[in-house]
C-alpha cells in the first residue's frame, strides 16, 4: 500500500461522504457547506494527478464562485427553513430503487468492458502544465474558447434580465 | 514519478466517478428543494470532470483537461442562469419545491 | 356503306332521346314530338331497305362495330346481325313504334313533361333495336336490360302518383328475376361453347358434340328469362299492374314489342331448344296454362285496359305454346298479327279514355259508337281478328297454333281452344259494354264526347287495315313467312297441307268463337246485364275478379319475409356493424386517453423518466450487445 493509494482512499472517502451528506441533510446551508468540502476533495484528486492549474481553477470557479452564489441565494431568499415536506413514500422508494439500478448498470458496464492490463505509459513530456495548456487552448481550441466567452457573456446578461423585478405599474 | 495510475489504477477512478454520478442522480430524484437539486447536478458534473482528468493522464494528453475547462465554464454559466430562474420562481410561487410547478399538466 | 347504315339504324332513336332529354324542354311540344317520331321513322325506312336487300340475297348481313371483350380464348364483339329474323322484328317494332309516336303527339299534348315522354320512348326503341340486332347474347342482354329500364321509366311516368311507382317497381323487379335466369343461361353457354355468337354456336350444336344436361339447364334458365320479360306464369303479375302507364306505353311496350322479346330470344336460340325436349315440353305446358288462367281472369275485369292486359298475357301464352311444340315460325306469325291487332286495341282504348277524360271503368261507358265511329270500327275489326274470325289476321295465326297443338298433344289443344273461346267472349264483352246500348256515365262527360283528333285516328286506321289483311303473309297457300324464315330455323318445320283434319279443326275453332260471341251478345245486349259494383261481387266470381289472389300469395310468400329481413338488417345488424367500425375509433380514443396521463406536469416524474431511459439506453448499448 503506497502512500499515494492511501491518500487516494482518504480523498475518495471524503468526496463520497460529503456528496452523500449534501443530499441527505435537511438544511440547505449545511448541504452547501458539504458541497464545498466535496469540491475541495476533488481538487485534491486533481493535485494527485499533477494537474496543478486545473486544481486551482477548480477551486476558484467552483468553491469560490458557484458555491458563493448558492450561499448568497440561500441566505438572501431565506431558504434555510426546514419546512420541506418530504416526498411521498413511494417516490422515495422509487428514487432509492432507481439509484441502485443505475449504479448497478453503470458499474457492470465498466466491469464488463475489457480492462487493460499492463503498464501505463509515461512518456515524460509535459502535457499538463500551464504553458502547454495555454498553448493548446489558444491554438487548437481557439473557437471553443471564444464561444465559451460568448456563453459567459450571455449567461451574465441572461441572469441579470431574468431576475429583474417587474415594474409594478400595472 | 511515473504515471500515478501505476500506483492507483484507472479502475478505481472509474468506480469513484461512477459512484459520484449515481449519488448525484439520487439527489435529483430524492429531494424536492430546487437548490438541492441544483447541487446534485453540480455533483454529477464534477464526477464527469474527474473522469476526464483521469483519462487525460491515462492517455498522457492534455485534451481531457482542456475539455474540463469548458465544462467548468458551462457549469458556471448554467448555475448563474439557473439561480436567476429560481429567484423568479420563488418570487412568483412563494416556494421552491419542484412539485409546485405543475401548470403544464396535460 | 352497310356498316354506316346499320349504325344509323341503331343510333337514330338514341339521338332522338338525347335531343329530347337536353333540349326538349326548350322547344315546343310539337317539335319535340316531331323529332322523336322522325328518328323512329328513319330507322323504319332503313329497316325496309335492309329487308329488301336480305330478301334479295337470301342471307343476312353481319357487321362488327368494335371488339369488346377479349379474354384468353373468349372473344366478344359488339356486332350487328341483320338476318331475316331480326329484320322482321325491326320492321314491326319500328313501324308500330312510329305509329305510336305519332299517336302520342296528340294523346299526351296536355302533359307538360311530354319531352321526357318522347325521350323515354326513343330510348326504348333504341334498346329494343339493340336487343333485336345484336349478334350475340350479351348485346341482346344490353337491350334486354335497357327495355326493362325504359319500361320502368314509362310505367311510372306520372310519378306523382305512388301506386304507379309501385307498379313500375313491380315490373322492374319481376323483370330482374327473369334476367337472373337469362344471365345464368348466358354463363353456361359461354362456358360450354367459349363464344356467345349465334352464328358460331349454331354449327357447334348441330354437330352434336356437346354436353346435353348442362345445355338443358341453360335452356331452362333462358326460358325463365323469357318468362320474366314476356309475362308467363309465374312472373306475369306485373303486366296488368303496368297498365298504370300512359296508354301509348301500354300499346308499344306491353303489347307489341317488349313482351315479344322473350319469343324473339327463344326463336333466335331455336337450335338450343331443339336439343332439349324436356324444356320444350315445359315451355308448351306453361304457355298453355298461362293462356287459360289469364283468359279466365279477363272474363270478369271491369277496367278496359286490364282486360286488354290479361288478353295480352293469354295470347303470349299461346305463342309460347307454339314455341314449346317446335313451331317457331307459327309463333312468329302470331307475334306479328298480335302486334297489329293488340296495338290497335290499346290505341283504341286510349282514344276512348281520352274522350272520357280519364275514365277507364267499363261500367261507366256505353253507347260510344254513335259518338266515336272511327274508333268503334277499328276496334271492331281488331276484336274480330283477336277472336279468330275468318278472314282476319288472327284467324290464320291462331288456327295454325291450334293445329300444331292438336298434332302433338290433344290435351294442350283442348286447353288452348278453351282459352281462345274465352278470348272471344271477353273481347266482345268489352265491345258491348263500351260501345253499345246507352251511355252510363255522367252528364258532363256525355256533353264532351267527340271523336278523337286525326293524329289519333290515323294510326288506328292503319293498324286496323293491317289487322284485317295481315294474315296474307302466311296463308296456307303461299306460306311466305315460313319460307322466309327457313334459313334461321334449323329443325324441321311444320308444313300444313290442308286436308280434312285441318278443315275440321278450323271449323271447330270458328264455331266455338261464334258461340262465345253469341253468348256475350245475349248476356250483355239482350239481357242488359251490367257488371256489379265491386262490393257486390260474390263467391267464385270474387275469386276470379281478385285474380285468384296470386298477388296476395306472392306478398305473403316473398314480400313479407324480405321486408322482415331488411327490417332486421336495419334495426339490429347495421347498428352492430356500426359499433364494430366505430370501435376502432373508440379504442384509439381510449389509448390516447391513457397516454394523456403521462403528461402530469410534475417535474419529479419527468426526471424519473429521464433516468430510467438513461438506464435503458446504457444497458442496451453496453450490456445487451
Amino acid at each position: 500500500m503506497s502512500t499515494v493509494l492511501i491518500i487516494f482512499y482518504i480523498l475518495s472517502a471524503i468526496t463520497l461522504s460529503t456528496a452523500f451528506l449534501t443530499i441527505y441533510t435537511r438544511r440547505p446551508i449545511h448541504s452547501a457547506i458539504y458541497l464545498v468540502l466535496c469540491f475541495f476533495s476533488i481538487a485534491g484528486h486533481y493535485l494527485l494527478f499533477n494537474a496543478q492549474f486545473l486544481a486551482l481553477v477548480h477551486i476558484i470557479v467552483y468553491s469560490g464562485a458557484i458555491m458563493i452564489l448558492f450561499l448568497f441565494t440561500i441566505m438572501l431568499m431565506n431558504l434555510n427553513n426546514e419546512d420541506e415536506v418530504h416526498k411521498p413514500r413511494i417516490t422515495r422508494l422509487g428514487a432509492i430503487i432507481v439509484f441502485i439500478l443505475i449504479s448497478i448498470i453503470m458499474v457492470s458496464v465498466f466491469i464488463n468492458s475489457k480492462t487493460i492490463m499492463g503498464d501505463y505509459d509515461d512518456y515524460g513530456n509535459d502535457y499538463q502544465s500551464i504553458k502547454v495548456l495555454g498553448k493548446i487552448l489558444l491554438n487548437e481550441y481557439m473557437v471553443p474558447f471564444e464561444f465559451a466567452s460568448i456563453l459567459l457573456l450571455v449567461a451574465m446578461i441572461g441572469s441579470v434580465l431574468l431576475s429583474k423585478k417587474e415594474k409594478s405599474g400595472k | 514519478m511515473g504515471n500515478i495510475l501505476n500506483q492507483i489504477g484507472i479502475e478505481n477512478y472509474i468506480f469513484l466517478s461512477v459512484l459520484l454520478f449515481c449519488i448525484g442522480v439520487f439527489g435529483v430524484l430524492y429531494r424536492r428543494n430546487a437548490i438541492i437539486v441544483f447541487m446534485s447536478i453540480e455533483i454529477m458534473l464534477n464526477a464527469v470532470n474527474l473522469l476526464f482528468v483521469a483519462f487525460s493522464t491515462y492517455h498522457q494528453d492534455s485534451e481531457g483537461q482542456v475539455f474540463v475547462f469548458f465544462s467548468m465554464a458551462v457549469a458556471a454559466a448554467e448555475v448563474a442562469v439557473g439561480l436567476a430562474i429560481l429567484v423568479s420562481i420563488y418570487r412568483n410561487l412563494g416556494s421552491i419545491e419542484i412539485d409546485k410547478l405543475k401548470n403544464l399538466k396535460g | 356503306m352497310e356498316k354506316n347504315l346499320a349504325l344509323i339504324l341503331l343510333i337514330s332513336p338514341f339521338i332522338g332521346f338525347l335531343f329530347n332529354i337536353f333540349f326538349g324542354k326548350k322547344v315546343s311540344k310539337g317539335l319535340s314530338g316531331a323529332i322523336g317520331t322522325m328518328t323512329v321513322i328513319v330507322s323504319f325506312l332503313l329497316s325496309i331497305f335492309f329487308f329488301a336487300q336480305v330478301n334479295q340475297n337470301g342471307k343476312g348481313i353481319e357487321v362488327s362495330l368494335f371488339e369488346w371483350i377479349q379474354v384468353s380464348n373468349f372473344k366478344l364483339d359488339f356486332g350487328i346481325l341483320l338476318d331475316q329474323l331480326s329484320i322482321l322484328w325491326l320492321l314491326f317494332v319500328t313501324g308500330i313504334g312510329s305509329l305510336i309516336h305519332l299517336y302520342s303527339i296528340s294523346y299526351m299534348h296536355d302533359d307538360e313533361n311530354i319531352h321526357k315522354f318522347f325521350a323515354y320512348l326513343n330510348l326504348f326503341i333504341f334498346f329494343m333495336i339493340t336487343l333485336v340486332v345484336g349478334n350475340n347474347l350479351l348485346v341482346m342482354f344490353i337491350g334486354w336490360e335497357g327495355v326493362g329500364l325504359c319500361s320502368y321509366l314509362l310505367i311510372g311516368f306520372w310519378y306523382k302518383n305512388q301506386p304507379y311507382n309501385d307498379a313500375a317497381k313491380k315490373a322492374f323487379i319481376m323483370n330482374r328475376i327473369g334476367d337472373l335466369g337469362f344471365l345464368v343461361g348466358t354463363f353456361i353457354i359461354a362456358y360450354v361453347f367459349s363464344t356467345l355468337n349465334y352464328t358460331e354456336i349454331q354449327p357447334l350444336i348441330i354437330d352434336g358434340k356437346t354436353n346435353s344436361s348442362l345445355l338443358g339447364v341453360a335452356a331452362l334458365s333462358l326460358f325463365i328469362g323469357a318468362c320474366g320479360k314476356s309475362a308467363q306464369l309465374p312472373l306475369y303479375t306485373w303486366l296488368p299492374d303496368a297498365m298504370a302507364g300512359p296508354t301509348p306505353v301500354s300499346a308499344l311496350i306491353h303489347a307489341a314489342t317488349m313482351v315479344t322479346a322473350g319469343i324473339f330470344m327463344i326463336t333466335r336460340m331455336n337450335f338450343l331448344f331443339d336439343i332439349t325436349p324436356e324444356v320444350q315440353n315445359l315451355i308448351a305446358i306453361i304457355g298453355a296454362v298461362t293462356s287459360l288462367v289469364a283468359a279466365s281472369i279477363g272474363l270478369l275485369q271491369n277496367d278496359i285496359k286490364k282486360v286488354l292486359a290479361y288478353s295480352t298475357v293469354s295470347q303470349l301464352g299461346l305463342m309460347f305454346l307454339a314455341l314449346g311444340l317446335g313451331a317457331y315460325n307459327v309463333a312468329v306469325f302470331h307475334v306479328i298479327t298480335h302486334a297489329f291487332f293488340k296495338a290497335c286495341l290499346f290505341l283504341g282504348s286510349g282514344s276512348v279514355i281520352h274522350a272520357l277524360h280519364g275514365e277507364q271503368d267499363m261500367r261507366n261507358m256505353g253507347g260510344l259508337r254513335k259518338y266515336m265511329p272511327i274508333t268503334f270500327w277499328t276496334m271492331m275489326i281488331s276484336t274480330l281478328a283477336i277472336s279468330g274470325i275468318f278472314p282476319f289476321a288472327g284467324f290464320w295465326s291462331k288456327d295454325e297454333i291450334l293445329m300444331v297443338a292438336f298434332e302433338h298433344n290433344t290435351a294442350l289443344w283442348v286447353v288452348a281452344s278453351i282459352a281462345s273461346i274465352m278470348t272471344a267472349f271477353y273481347m266482345f264483352r268489352l265491345m258491348y259494354l263500351t260501345f253499345f246500348k246507352e251511355f252510363r256515365g255522367t252528364e258532363t262527360q256525355k256533353n264532351h264526347l267527340h271523336e278523337s283528333p286525326s293524329l289519333i285516328t290515323i294510326p288506328l286506321v292503319i293498324l286496323a287495315i293491317l289487322a284485317a289483311i295481315g294474315g296474307a303473309i302466311n296463308l296456307p297457300g303461299s306460306m311466305w313467312l315460313n319460307h322466309y324464315l327457313e334459313p334461321i330455323l334449323v329443325g324441321k318445320h311444320e308444313v300444313h297441307i290442308l286436308g280434312t283434319q285441318e278443315y275440321m279443326l278450323m271449323g271447330i275453332a270458328l264455331a266455338g268463337a261464334i258461340i262465345a260471341i253469341a253468348w256475350a251478345y245475349s248476356k250483355y245486349i239482350k239481357q242488359n246485364f251490367v257488371p256489379k259494383v265491386d262490393s257486390e261481387i260474390e263467391d267464385f266470381s270474387k275469386i276470379i275478379y281478385n285474380k285468384y289472389y296470386v298477388d296476395e300469395f306472392y306478398t305473403f310468400l316473398l314480400i313479407k319475409p324480405i321486408n322482415a329481413l331488411s327490417n332486421f338488417f336495419r334495426t339490429t345488424l347495421e347498428p352492430a356493424l356500426g359499433k364494430v367500425v366505430f370501435s376502432f375509433g373508440t379504442i384509439v380514443n381510449g389509448i390516447s386517453n391513457q397516454g394523456r396521463k403521462l403528461q402530469t406536469g410534475s417535474i419529479g416524474l419527468y426526471l424519473f423518466a429521464f433516468v430510467l431511459g438513461l438506464c435503458a439506453i446504457i444497458s442496451y448499448l453496453f450490456i445487451a450487445r
